[in-house]
This record gives structure tokens, C-alpha cells and sequence, in this order.
């Protein structure tokens, strides 16, 4: 005789009760998120089996249909357990922000992006800008658009006291004398104003030099040094004007570099294409080179390139953020830990949920200056006409294009608005979405499943290290 | 708990009480410049 189930589907706010959590196997733990309260549990497979049910059937029900698999008190006394959590506002929480006015009126331009060179001494096969020109012919920023431009941050910054000026191209090394005027000038007009500038550069490495490495230790907040991993892999995708390869050159002066920051921030940061889906392998090459503070992006590349990355990789994506998740764990045992950029997670003092509403800042709180003094939202926005807001003569002029950019929250996507993730990615790259779907508002949903992919393991880093008693939030 | 392990309470919640400042990072510009993460970055309020 078949046995008929009694389904107590419960309605929240539109949404299952199942859709309000979202739970996953990793690093041989069961983890239970519940995205809205920002609550992480480990469970045992018990609960991790019953959130199958739980909602949706009644308890008898959900004993029934685990008792084969579990005793029947241990089983009832899970489900309590749950019950506990939900009444405690720690599992199944509804969403409680989607009326919190996100005023953004107020907000300050708190970060520009210089691009110094629209040049580069690299033609790297992937580049984003165009191999360094953004398409608008090689040109340098001269040392009085510079500080122009230094001039409309202070000024734009409002009360805000705390501004980042990064430099930026193409290849800013190319033009370091105008680096090196500008950050003069900006300390003089930072005194001035009662600001502090906060500066970065992001860089191919190919023109540092021990001078450079100094200067960059004393003056600069962040550095950012590109290098993709394994020789030939770098090799293949980061190359010279004459196609040949610049590992030899760069990596050992990341090394230098790496091994004279001390504590001071940086990150050495390569890019995975389709050509190396075992990425991991360049991460961790990374690292043995005694870099710490290592980051491994996914190329974003619309056409179809014998690089780009599609949907029928995904599955070989996700298996290398997990095997790298296991050797950050293995390394970390054996005392020889290493930093994956995306495997940083704040779970205790992240930011706040207003925050979170709406990641990136681009177009109002950050934007991008281009040798001839245009202004655009993002360093990935150069070049395009359509989002040129303006420039250092008229400041932003383009109102309305700003207000798009002001007004993107995550409750204006639907897929966002669903998603377990929302509230620790923000909704995303305006940019990415633009230039694979045309709209800043339209999810890149190829690197919508990459991120929550890394999240899951940042968490399950995280909650590993928490359960050793490690609890230092910025070690991750 | 026999069976619940909670290693993070509800942060996001008690988030609220939070004014908002805007002192934290605005965008991906000074990390990895390709994918703005706002999970790890640290509140500055």
C-alpha cells in the first residue's frame, strides 16, 4: 500500500521555506546558511536530511521518511533543535530589508582610479583595455590633468575624510615621474583640505626596480602585481609587443617585492582563462613563490575566444575553488598558509547591511579619470561612450546616467532578489553585467555561480578555522 | 545543541542598527579590480 504524505507547503513571503536557507557539503562538513540573519550552522547529516522536509512536511511525515536511516528520537530530536533555530531568528529568516530607503543622495566620491597611461609594454591576449590604449589611442596622462583630477576628488569628497587615488592604465609604470608629481601634489592638497589620500597602484611588474619597490613600501597603501601562475601559462596570455613571454622577467621581481612589503598591503593577482581551467595549480604556483596575498580571477570575455570562459566549465571551475579550498586547509595545518583573495570572508564585522544593499560604489562613490581628463563609473567603463559622465572641466554632467547607477540595488534584479548569496556579493559588477548582457542591472549569471561557488568556500575556510578556535577574522 | 553547531549569530541583523557611514571600501579598486566581493571587507563604523 503506498503511503500518502501530508504536504504542509508553508508560504513566506512568496518564497519555500527551503528557499529561505541555503545548505551545502564541504571540507566534510554539513554548513546551513541562512542568507537574511547572516547565521552559518554546522549540522550533523540529520538535520542536514530533515532541511529537505522540514516546512514542507509534517513531522510525522519527516520521520517517516528518515527512519530507515536514523532513530526516530534522534530524528524528533533534531527537527526541536531546528524549531529552536527558526524562533531564534537563525534559520528561515524572511527578508526584512527590501523597505530600507537606501538613500544614496549623499553620497561622495570616495575613490578615483587614475589611468596614467592609456599604454602598455604588454599586448596581453585577454586585456579588457584593448591591450592598454582602451581603444583611444596610447596616450599619457600629463602632470596638470593629474592634478585636476586630484582637485575634483578633494572636492567631491564631501566630509568624507579618508579618499583612494590608484593608479591605473595600460601600464602606470610607464609613466611613473607623473606618479611620482602627483602623489607630491596630492600630500600637499591632502594637508590642505584635512583629507587623507590613501594611494595604490596595479601593475605588470616588468619596469620595477628596486627604486620603485622602495618607494612603493613607503608611500604606497596597496599594490596590486599581475602575474597569472605557472610559467607557461603566463607565458601563453602575458605577453610583449614581440609575443614573447614575461614570467622570466616578473616573477622574480614579485618575489623581491613580496619578500621586502613586510605587513603592508598587497595582492599578486592573475587572471584563469579556458586554457587553464586547472587554475589551482596556478594559485598554489603563486604561492610557493612565497607570495601570500594571492588573488585568481576569471577572465570576462563576451566573445567566443578559444578563451572564454562557458557554462560547460563550470563543473571543472568548481572542482578546482574546492581543491584549492582542501590545500588552504592542508597548508594552514601544516603551517604554511597562504591567502586566496576570494577566500576571504568577515562573518562577525563585515560590513553592515545598507552596505550590502548595493556593493559597488561605481559612478558615485568611484570613478575613473582618463589621460585626457574624462570621466567614467569604473575603470572598466573607459572607453565606452556610452557611460563617459563627464570630465574634469564640467565635472559628472551625465545626471541621469549617475542616478542608474545610484538607484541599483539588489531588489531591482530579480535574480538577485532569490539568491542565497545577495548579501555577501551585493549584487555584483556593473561592468561584467554590461558587457556580457548590455545592462548593468542584468546578472552575469557564469560568474554569479563562480562567486557563490568561492563563498561556499570561504565559509566552510571559515567555519573550519572557528571550530580549531581560530576566530582571527583577517588571517582569512 | 546535540546536532547544531551555529559558528556565526545573526551579524547581519543586528547589522541594522548600524547608521550606514559609507566609510567602507567603495568598489573593487583597490583589490582585485575585476569583481567587487563586499563579504570580506571590514566594517569601519
Amino acid at each position: 500500500m503506498a503511503v500518502i504524505f501530508t504536504a504542509t507547503y508553508t508560504c513566506n513571503g512568496g518564497f519555500k521555506l527551503s528557499e529561505l536557507m541555503h545548505k551545502f557539503k564541504r571540507l566534510d562538513m554539513n554548513i546551513v546558511v541562512d542568507p537574511v540573519s547572516g547565521s552559518i550552522h554546522v549540522v550533523d547529516d540529520i538535520v542536514y536530511d530533515i532541511l529537505d522536509y522540514y516546512g514542507s512536511y509534517n513531522n510525522d511525515d519527516i520521520v517517516n521518511f528518515l527512519r530507515n536511516k536514523y532513530n526516530e528520537d534522534d530524528i524528533k530530536d533534531a527537527i526541536k533543535e531546528i524549531d529552536e533555530l527558526k524562533e531564534n531568528g537563525a534559520i528561515f529568516t524572511e527578508d526584512i530589508y527590501k523597505d530600507i530607503t537606501n538613500v544614496r543622495g549623499d553620497s561622495v566620491i570616495k575613490a578615483m582610479c587614475l589611468n596614467v597611461a592609456h599604454d602598455c609594454n604588454l599586448r596581453c591576449k585577454y586585456c579588457f583595455a584593448s591591450t592598454g590604449d582602451f581603444k583611444g589611442g596610447r596616450k599619457l596622462m600629463d602632470f596638470e590633468t593629474g592634478k585636476k583630477a586630484i582637485d575634483f576628488l578633494i572636492k567631491s569628497s564631501g566630509k568624507r575624510r579618508v579618499v583612494e587615488v590608484d593608479f591605473f592604465g595600460g601600464e602606470p609604470l610607464l609613466n611613473f615621474d607623473v606618479v611620482k608629481q602627483l602623489v607630491e601634489y596630492g600630500k600637499e592638497q591632502a594637508k590642505k583640505n584635512g583629507k587623507i589620500i590613501k594611494y595604490t597602484i596595479t601593475t605588470n611588474a616588468v619596469l620595477l626596480d628596486d627604486e620603485k619597490i622602495k618607494y612603493f613600501n613607503e608611500t604606497f597603501t596597496n599594490v596590486v602585481l599581475s602575474l597569472d601562475g605557472r610559467k607557461e601559462v603566463n607565458d601563453n596570455m602575458r605577453v610583449r609587443i614581440d609575443g614573447s613571454g614575461t614570467y622570466d622577467v616578473i616573477a622574480p621581481k614579485i618575489k623581491k617585492f613580496v619578500e621586502s612589503r613586510g605587513e603592508k598591503e598587497y595582492y599578486v593577482r592573475g587572471t584563469f582563462t579556458a586554457k587553464n581551467l586547472d587554475f589551482a595549480a596556478d594559485a598554489l604556483h603563486i604561492a610557493d613563490l612565497g607570495v601570500y596575498e594571492v588573488s585568481v580571477e576569471p577572465v570576462v570575455e563576451k566573445d567566443n575566444k578559444d578563451y572564454t570562459l562557458k557554462e560547460e566549465h563550470l563543473e571543472k571551475i568548481f572542482s578546482e575553488y574546492d581543491r584549492l579550498a582542501e590545500e588552504y586547509i592542508k597548508r594552514y595545518e601544516e603551517g604554511n598558509p597562504f591567502s586566496f583573495y576570494h577566500f576571504k570572508i568577515n562573518l562577525d564585522n563585515g560590513p553592515c547591511i545598507r552596505k550590502r544593499l548595493q556593493g559597488c560604489g561605481a559612478g558615485f562613490e568611484y570613478i575613473a579619470v582618463t589621460p585626457d581628463g574624462e570621466i567614467y563609473p569604473c575603470h572598466q567603463f573607459v572607453g565606452i561612450d556610452e557611460f563617459k559622465m563627464g570630465d574634469l572641466e564640467h565635472g559628472i554632467v551625465e545626471k541621469e546616467m549617475q542616478q542608474n547607477f545610484i538607484e541599483s540595488d539588489i531588489y531591482k534584479r530579480e535574480e538577485c532578489t532569490k539568491c542565497w548569496a545577495r548579501f555577501l556579493c551585493s549584487g555584483g559588477c556593473y561592468a561584467n553585467n554590461y558587457n556580457i548582457n548590455g545592462d548593468i542591472n542584468k546578472p552575469y549569471d557564469l560568474a554569479c555561480e563562480m562567486q557563490k561557488r568561492r563563498f561556499e568556500n570561504a565559509i566552510a575556510i571559515k567555519a573550519y578555522k572557528l571550530l580549531k578556535g581560530d576566530d582571527n577574522d583577517k588571517k582569512i | 545543541m546535540k546536532h547544531i553547531v551555529t559558528i556565526n549569530k545573526a551579524t547581519l541583523k543586528d547589522s541594522l542598527k548600524k547608521p550606514g557611514c559609507g566609510e567602507c571600501q567603495a568598489s573593487c579598486q583597490s583589490a582585485c579590480k575585476t569583481s567587487c566581493t563586499v563579504a570580506n571587507q571590514e566594517c569601519q563604523y
